[in-house]
């Protein structure tokens, strides 16, 4: 049904590690929402964070972009290293960092603009075109990688928020890989799309493998499974087992791991 | 026993027949939707009673009963005239004759003396006089003189003034009205649409019939451009900067919670504050547009913030992420995104605290933008900013505040025109709104 030891194996002989985790702690207030979180995400692999909810999976996600400096009362102790260089070091922008890796969220959000306009606005505040042609060019490109060019080649100038769920999800990492992302980060991205939505977001993400490390936050354990090399499961803000989707699934360690993905917790 | 619990059981009855407590329910909503309309209809039958009041007593400002008298002077009775002593009354003596000879081409005779056609056009020799020394090429040729009637014979032309009614005094006597109605019989005196309310400036307090509006008209427009050219960018950065970049610490709710308190202060409070920084600190110009717009601006920042915050807030914190997540800035999401979104809310709060400035007096009153201030248009964008003027609802306020019922006739109008401003703004915050949502 699904064939995701194979090329696990295959895949983790090869690549390296992209991000690296080291008792991370995060603090909300009072509320000790992470707490000593390590973790070594690989390049070229889609690793799904899963977990019953509150369990601090979709926090520990957006600490690796810092979308969390935009609450004011949220704080992050400990050490997140992408290619070796710590993203909460003083001389890091954490600008510059989100170009380099991008979000997808829960809700479709596009802008309430143009599709076109939602895929190049990335690209044009990194000044990464020269002129028209070569933004064109990237757009395309991004509505490729997205699987939605042939959708929408015909109506770029029509507004993103006019396309359905599953288009505007698909618009969204569009316009997320635009920037040329090395690091992809998916919040959810599914939870409010229809099945069938759910299967085309599903095919893209493995494609965007080849090219990006995906993380990937689910709440649905056949989606982990089903798009996931590695699975991490998180619990009450511990992250509890961290290994191969496959181990995962069918020889979990933990007791708690296997008591969540048997239904027994969550 | 065991049959009468079962009495008191709640009765299962079929769906079709409507139980007790369905029908007291429904008696309750039908009851509240009656206020609901007894309210409105209440507010709609005072709205009506106001534009109805409004409109009668003010819509006679806007025609005036003039003398319309053709006359020609001779070169020699104008060398006449000014080589007398009483120069004004020798042109008078001539305009009676003119006034006389046309009564008689149409074959009508009243008999009547000089202090009548005072009492009922003023003093027209000066008028007169005036006219031919600034235009000494018309000597010679016939010119028509639309001269201004004096407030008692415009009230009864407008039935403001009846026979009944009018009392022998300096103003005017009971018999002079035949005359009066011998010059509307003849055509002479008519009652015409009244430009000079709308385009002129204010008049001496004798003389309601050359009371206009126009040139406070003008210090009110000079008072907004102050107001729209600061608290717009003050008001709108100030809310930018609360709403999305300061810190929530004591400072920020301290500063928060003043902005309210500021919204609620009497208006007079601002005016005395105005006064004293303005005025007697800063020695701005009294009785100036450029200071009534400094007081006002104060006034309406409170409005513009409030109204631009809630805007900013009600922006989806979705577009803020989307934006953060591409790698935008903080500023760059804020004015590429979040701005833009917010744009009609800010228009349309801006436009309201524009318009409450607009109609807003006291103020004014402490800054000495109000009272006897007659002046002509002002001559540059300068003169408009520094020199004394007055504005809409001052002079209103001035023109309520005086004896003559021609007077008070001039303030209803002047609330009519001031209410059209305010329409019209309101209207354009309207159409701003509309456009900028249709865009998705």
């Amino acid at each position: 049904m699904y064939d995701a030891p194979h090329y696990t194996t295959q895949e983790t002989a090869v690549t390296d590690v992209k991000i690296k985790a080291k008792d991370v702690q995060v603090y909300y207030g009072e509320n000790h929402a992470i707490k000593d979180v390590s973790v070594e995400i690989e390049n070229n692999t889609v690793t799904a964070f899963i977990g019953p909810s509150g369990c601090g999976k979709s926090t520990f996600l957006r600490c690796i972009n810092r979308m969390n400096d935009t609450i004011d009362i949220c704080r992050v102790e400990g050490d997140i290293l992408i290619d070796g260089d710590d993203i909460y070091d003083k001389r890091v922008d954490p600008v510059q960092l989100r170009a380099k890796v991008g979000m997808v969220f829960q809700k479709p959000n596009p802008f309430p603009k143009s599709i076109y306009d939602n895929v190049a606005y990335g690209p044009k505040i990194h000044g990464m075109a020269r002129n028209k042609a070569e933004l064109d060019d990237i757009v395309e490109r991004a509505l490729r990688r997205g699987a939605i060019w042939d959708e929408v080649k015909d109506r770029l100038q029509a507004p993103g928020t006019g396309l359905s769920g599953g288009q505007q999800q698909r618009l969204c990492i569009a316009r997320a890989v635009a920037t040329e992302p090395e690091v992809l980060l998916m919040d959810e991205p599914c939870s409010a799309l229809d099945p069938i939505a759910t299967a085309q977001v599903e095919e893209l993400i493995d494609e965007l493998r080849q090219n990006y490390a995906v993380v990937i936050v689910t709440h649905s354990m056949q989606q982990a499974a089903r798009v996931s090399q590695k699975t991490a499961f998180f619990h009450l803000g511990y992250l509890v087992e961290y290994d191969d989707t496959s181990k995962i699934f069918t020889n979990p360690e933990d007791s708690r791991t296997e008591s969540y993905i048997t239904g027994r917790i969550g | 026993m065991t049959d009468a619990s079962m009495d008191s059981a709640p009765v299962k009855g079929r769906l079709t027949t409507v139980d007790a407590r369905t029908r007291k329910r429904n008696a309750a909503e039908k009851r509240f939707k009656a206020y609901g309309l007894v309210a409105i209809l209440i507010g709609l039958f005072f709205l009506v009673v106001l534009a109805v009041s409004i409109l009668r007593s003010g819509l006679p400002a806007f025609t005036q009963a003039e003398v319309q008298v053709e006359f020609t002077l001779t070169q020699e009775e104008f060398d006449a005239a000014e080589s007398q002593m009483l120069k004004t009354r020798a042109y008078e003596d001539l305009f009676i004759a003119a006034l006389q000879g046309q009564l008689e081409e149409r074959g009508l005779e009243v008999a009547f003396d000089p202090a009548a056609i005072e009492r009922l056009l003023g003093k027209t020799g000066g008028t007169i006089r005036e006219f031919f020394l600034e235009n000494p090429d018309r000597i010679g040729t016939p010119v028509t003189f639309d001269l201004a009637a004096s407030s008692r014979v415009d009230g009864y032309f407008k039935g403001r003034v009846t026979r009944d009614t009018v009392v022998d005094s300096r103003f005017l006597m009971v018999s002079d009205l035949d005359l009066v109605d011998a010059l509307a019989d003849a055509g002479i005196i008519t009652s015409s649409f009244n430009w000079n309310f709308i385009t002129g400036s204010d008049s001496g307090v004798d003389n309601p019939g050359g009371a206009g509006i126009g040139v406070s008209v003008i210090g009110s427009f000079f008072m907004m451009l102050v107001v729209l050219a600061l608290s717009l960018p003050i008001g709108v950065a100030a809310s930018i900067y609360l709403e999305e970049f300061a810190p929530q610490n004591w400072f920020t709710d301290l500063i928060e919670v003043n902005i309210s308190n500021l919204a609620a202060v009497p208006s007079i409070v601002f005016g005395i504050l105005g006064l004293a920084v303005f005025i007697q600190f800063m020695h701005l110009p009294q009785s100036a547009p450029l200071v009534g717009g400094l007081v006002l601006t104060l006034m309406t920042l409170p409005t513009i913030i409030i109204s631009t915050r809630a805007s900013l807030k009600s922006v989806p914190p979705s577009i803020r992420e989307a934006a953060l997540g591409v790698g935008a800035s903080k500023m760059q999401t804020v004015f590429h995104h979040v701005l833009p979104l917010a744009a009609p809310g800010i228009l349309t709060g801006t436009i309201i605290g524009l318009a409450q400035a607009l109609g807003e007096t006291a103020p004014l009153l402490l800054i000495g933008m109000v009272g006897f201030i007659a002046r002509a248009y002002p001559e540059g964008v300068v003169s408009g900013f520094i020199d004394p003027n007055s504005a809409m609802p001052a002079q209103i306020y001035t023109w309520a505040a005086r004896a003559d019922a021609g007077f008070y006739e001039k303030a209803w109008g002047g609330i009519i025109i001031l209410l059209i401003f305010l329409l019209t703004m309101n209207i354009i915050a309207i159409i701003l709104r509309r456009r900028f949502e249709r865009r998705w």
